[in-house]
């Protein structure tokens, strides 16, 4: 296993706090201090970034566990402890937060109130992100899970629009009451096993009758987390009123939260209630991409449109999870990955025209490809991406969540792909509306195209959308031992269980 | 190399029109993107040229796509004789067109966008032809279609150009998600899709079953409809047809390299390449056979009485691409082929002419209000000539071959299907030669019936228009008598390899055995159908007239395209977006939201009076996780 020679998580985890101490000590009149915080936050984001692409260069994907873990006692008696790894799954996660903080970062131009202070809560929702990620305590998960709120709640109700309080309480009242659940489950799970240890916990067996309680307790938690149908409702109030920090850190990073858990936990730890929790998620997942595809194409707000479209992409990742095929869960890890970068260069395009004082309400804007053409081609390609165009990002994840769907069941696999047509759809509607016909207004024939700044956002998002569109196996060669080694486990461990029911029916 | 020349070079040209235009002018933009189009057609050429000479080389690797669990896809060129001949003639065509556009988009604004969208749509196309697993053509497959999208759009001040472009695109995806449901089972079925492995295990799989509505069906059933399905939506078969009349939108150069000799074909190119799967499906193969021969005669009906000179060659386009999936469903893959070629040199021919046309009669492209302008444009008129005989079956031009050995094959396979599929074709031969000299005559004899001004610009077109169309001519002449000894006469199975292997019973084997009329039929009711022009337009112009007043529903039937647009605008378009707003409104807003928003409400209401205080967010927060850890910590207290 390799090891460096410092705790490489720990550092990542907590740098960002080193920013925010600068950030909570400066000096100075408010202007000075505006403008210099800009400068910290982006100078510790990218350094954390740095520390972060020496973790991928440093590890070694052949290995199906835990790797750079780390481990101090924190409530020995309790054998709860302070424990960090990453392995194959999480990796790109922290990757993707590490990456999309330095983009919310440039995105935040509309700031001008409590400057500090919000890139205090951006550097803190970092932190508390990728420590979500590293974790293999449950404990340690549970406490950075819940703290991933605080950060979120004071972005979105401090710094939203004009609805920011109804949408942060949503948000808050909807995760709080989910997380609780979980809040149960871990507990009943630390009685059985002992310890909090994720690696024990997944190596404790659970008797099939609670699994099902277990698995519902997580449901209710990852499910709003990840935005499930029909537990979506506080994601387009929050991504449209969060601000557009806010938006892109909640739909590109925090949304895979969910997900992740469900990988983590759900279906490592409860083999027996997941699959037979299978025909749930998938009549969810299904449900996801059609019905909220449906809803996404009657959207008349840039903003929520593409909100929608995040929750239809949950809903095939879903699916590709409980397939539980080597291709339907790296499909979903994929369609993470993709998603939460093709849906920053959106959110970022959205921003793009906030910044020239255009609203987002579609039927005001039109014709921009005209005098626009770097932003149009840009938010065409992310466009594209998001409605699984081959070549790029989007196309491989589907792809790969439509073939594992069909090992399972033919019709699935089938209703999965109507997502092709009905992304298109509302995709094209939108593309349109703003870049094509002529101009609804004289105004905007007089917008600027891209500036330096947005080019710094929009092109890096842009060529990982290409990268993982036609080179993906960087990525899926990492997501091989381990994904490998959970659907052997799993399968491994539903065959025993119904050999043992054989058994003991005889 | 020489295909890796040819299928990355127009690529490059893409990248150099379109991304680096600001930084190297409009003029290089446009010069790189032909310059690399050239360079690709020689590659293009040569590369068939050595296959034929040296035996086929294997396939090129460029790197690895996809590779995960037992799905794996490679980046690579196949180079077998089905490859090559496509590769020589889309890189062919495609370059006439880039030439021709020249002179075409001389006048437009931002010509360098157009470049670059034909030199990606090239470089999509040769993928997709060159592909050696299922996932690299539908990559090919989905790029051709986005930059169709795109180019349909090109004019995207017309709402007219852009609803046509979203339709095109999502008709096509209906399609689409047929193909990927399909290479999704392919690869359940045979555990890979890399085409040598599908084909070496084809037979093998013949009889698989796999279970749906409760029945069990012969998977490989399944697969080629799946596949099939997709082949429908790109090359407009009946039901998924309602895509290529709108996409007329385009600017005509497109027409005629996408929507006439390249991209609409692939269906027809997907089908034979996988021809190894089909064959171990008859049923399939009927449906096919149906389809095809169905569509070509609807789309032919509909072609008589059309008046945009685009929109009837496109309705042309429609009905002979179900001709060559007539040809592939009775198992003549070969001959599906032939015609393939024919007709992109014939039809692209035939588009560039109206091309010329419609550049000579300032952009006007109703045929009524054309006439009389033979002797302004003679260049055009022979051209358009030769493109129509070509595609009315005429001796000794391209389309005579053609479509005269898919009759063939169609009587040869002596089924029930095949017979259908005989009596629809010679019907269409009729139609065809009827429609195309209608277009031909109204367009160039008689009274000249535009208006002042429009008479008074005609001009005959810039040499760099008309060079592409002798070119094209020369093809359409030449290709039927050239090519037909190698493709489909007695040297076929020697030309084709093993790229196309023909099933036992294959009617290419029993070919030129039907009886004589069978044989003369199709060129017989061909002259009919010109001679009935001539009779209607030519001598007598009132007859039609008079017929359309005498079966006046019969007439808005076929003027209104049997109405497909009318009822799926009222079953489904219209329906769907009502579904939409329902969705959100109803089910989103009210149902799902209805119970935790009177909550939220309540707390909102609550908070917002906190928030006055300045300090409200922050201290519920503190709250809530104080009330959160007392919880967790009286938890673990109470149950240790």
């Amino acid at each position: 296993m390799p090891q460096i020679g410092f705790p490489i998580l720990s550092v990542i985890t907590f740098l960002p706090l080193l920013g925010v101490f600068l950030l909570v000590t400066m000096q100075g009149d408010d202007a000075a201090v505006a403008s210099r915080a800009r400068i910290v936050a982006l100078v510790t984001s990218l350094v954390v970034l740095a520390f972060g692409l020496y973790l991928w260069s440093a590890f070694n994907p052949a290995l199906p566990g835990y790797q750079f873990t780390e481990t101090a006692p924190w409530l020995a008696g309790l054998d709860i402890g302070y424990r960090m790894g990453v392995d194959g799954i999480s990796l790109f996660l922290i990757l993707l937060t590490l990456f999309l903080t330095p983009i919310a970062i440039l995105a935040s131009g509309s700031i001008t109130r409590r400057v500090r202070g919000f890139f205090s809560a951006l550097l803190l929702l970092e932190t508390m992100t990728v420590g979500m990620f590293a974790a293999t305590d449950f404990v340690l998960f549970y406490v950075f899970f819940e703290a991933v709120l605080l950060p979120m709640y004071l972005i979105i109700g401090v710094w939203g629009g004009e609805k920011r309080i109804y949408a942060a309480i949503k948000f808050f009242v909807f995760t709080l009451a989910g997380s609780l659940f979980m809040l149960l489950a871990l507990v009943w799970m630390w009685r059985n096993a002992g310890s909090t240890d994720m690696v024990t916990l997944t190596h404790t067996p659970i008797p099939a009758n609670v699994q099902i309680w277990l698995f519902l307790a997580f449901l209710a938690s990852f499910g709003v987390k990840a935005a499930v149908w029909p537990l979506h409702t506080w994601l387009p109030d929050a991504y449209g009123e969060a601000p557009l920090p806010g938006t892109i850190m909640l739909a590109a990073v925090l949304s895979k939260m969910g997900a992740y858990g469900f990988l983590r936990f759900a279906v490592p730890m409860l083999p027996n209630a997941a699959a037979a929790a299978e025909p749930l998620m998938f009549t969810l997942g299904v449900v996801a991409v059609i019905y909220i595809s449906f809803v996404a194409l009657a959207q008349t707000d840039m903003k929520r449109l593409i909100a929608y479209s995040s929750v239809a992409h949950m809903g095939i990742i879903i699916i590709g999870i409980f397939t539980f095929t080597v291709e339907g869960i790296e499909g979903a890890l994929f369609q993470m990955l993709s998603h939460g970068i093709v849906i920053a260069g959106l959110f970022v395009c959205t921003g793009v025209l906030l910044s020239r004082g255009e609203g987002l309400v579609l039927s005001r804007l039109g014709g921009l490809a005209a005098r626009m053409p770097a932003f149009a081609a840009l938010l065409m390609l992310f466009s594209l991406a998001n409605l699984g165009m081959p070549g790029t990002s989007g196309f491989i994840g589907e792809i790969l969540v439509i073939v594992g769907a069909m090992k399972v069941n033919f019709w699935v696999s089938l209703l999965a792909a109507t997502g092709m047509v009905l992304g298109a759809a509302y995709m094209l509607v939108l593309v349109r509306a703003v870049l094509f016909d002529k101009f609804t207004r004289p105004e905007l024939a007089d917008l600027p195209d891209l500036k330096v700044r947005e080019y710094a956002m929009l092109l890096p998002l842009a060529a990982l959308v290409l990268w993982l569109g036609i080179y993906p196996s960087n990525f899926t060669h990492v997501f091989d031992a381990p994904v490998a080694a959970l659907v052997q486990a799993h399968t491994a461990s539903l065959m025993s269980h119904s050999a043992l029911a054989m058994v003991t029916a005889k | 190399m020489l295909t890796l020349i040819a299928v990355f070079a127009p690529l490059l040209g893409a990248i150099l029109a379109g991304v680096v235009r600001p930084f190297i002018g409009k003029h290089l933009a446009v010069g790189a993107s032909i310059l690399f189009m050239v360079v690709s057609a020689v590659a293009g050429v040569a590369t068939l040229t050595a296959g034929l000479r040296h035996g086929i080389a294997p396939p090129v690797h460029v790197g690895t796509w996809v590779a995960v669990g037992n799905f794996t896809a490679d980046w690579s060129l196949r180079q077998d004789m089905l490859s090559l001949t496509m590769v020589a003639m889309v890189s062919v065509v495609s370059m006439l067109i880039h030439v021709y556009s020249v002179g075409y988009m001389a006048h437009d604004k931002t010509v360098p966008r157009f470049f670059a969208y034909m030199s990606l749509f090239t470089f999509a196309m040769l993928m997709l032809v060159t592909a050696n697993n299922l996932l690299q053509l539908f990559f090919g497959w989905e790029g051709v279609g986005l930059v169709s999208y795109l180019l349909i759009g090109y004019w995207y001040e017309k709402p007219s150009a852009n609803a046509a472009a979203i339709k095109a695109f999502i008709v096509n995806r209906v399609g689409d998600v047929g193909f990927a449901v399909g290479i999704a089972l392919t690869h359940y079925v045979f555990g890979t899709i890399s085409f040598d492995g599908i084909f070496g295990a084809a037979a093998a799989h013949a009889g698989d079953g796999f279970r749906l509505f409760g029945t069990n069906f012969p998977v490989l059933e399944i697969v080629s409809i799946l596949l099939f399905i997709g082949a429908m939506g790109k090359s407009a078969q009946i039901f998924l047809h309602t895509w290529l009349a709108d996409a007329m939108e385009g600017p005509t150069p497109i027409s005629a390299l996408i929507h006439a000799a390249t991209m609409v074909a692939a269906g027809v190119f997907m089908i034979v390449r996988m021809s190894p799967v089909i064959d171990q499906a008859p049923v399939a193969m009927q449906f096919i056979t149906i389809i095809g021969a169905t569509t070509a005669l609807f789309a032919g009906t509909i072609g008589c009485v059309q008046n945009d000179i685009k929109r009837i060659i496109a309705y042309s386009t429609c009905s002979q691409l179900g001709y060559m999936f007539l040809a592939a469903g009775v198992g003549a893959y070969p001959v599906a082929m032939f015609h393939l070629i024919d007709h992109a040199f014939f039809k692209a021919l035939l588009f560039l002419a109206a091309g010329s046309v419609i550049h000579a009669m300032s952009n006007e492209q109703d045929i009524r209000l054309m006439g009389g302008i033979a002797r302004k444009l003679p260049v055009t008129w022979l051209m358009m000539l030769f493109g129509a005989l070509a595609l009315a079956g005429i001796w000794p031009f391209a389309g005579y071959y053609s479509k005269d050995a898919i009759l063939d094959a169609a009587y040869a396979a002596h089924s029930s299907v095949g017979y259908y599929g005989w009596v629809c074709g010679v019907l269409t031969a009729a139609l065809t030669g009827f429609y195309i000299f209608r277009l031909f005559i109204l367009t160039f004899h008689g009274e000249s019936r535009a208006p002042k001004h429009v008479q008074e610009h005609v001009h005959e077109s810039p040499l760099v228009m008309l060079l592409p169309l002798v070119v094209l001519a020369s093809g359409a002449l030449g290709s039927g008598i050239m090519l037909h000894t190698d493709f489909i006469g007695t040297n076929f199975a020697g030309f084709w390899g093993r790229s196309i292997q023909d099933p036992v019973g294959s009617p290419m084997l029993t070919f030129g055995a039907d009886p004589f009329w069978v044989e003369v039929a199709p060129l017989a009711m061909g002259i009919l159908g010109i001679a009935v022009a001539i009779l209607f337009y030519g001598l007598a112009p009132a007859l039609p007239a008079a017929l359309s007043q005498r079966f006046p529903a019969a007439y808005r039937f076929l003027l209104n395209k049997w109405y497909f647009d009318e009822i799926y605008d009222a079953l489904l378009v219209r329906p769907a977006l009502r579904l939409a707003k329902f969705a959100w409104h109803f089910g989103d807003e009210q149902v799902i939201d209805g119970v935790p928003n009177g909550l939220a409400t309540l707390t909102a209401d609550a908070s917002t009076q906190t928030v006055k205080l300045q300090t409200g967010s922050i201290a519920l927060y503190a709250f809530v996780m104080l009330i959160g850890l007392l919880g967790f910590l009286s938890l673990f207290l109470w149950v240790r």
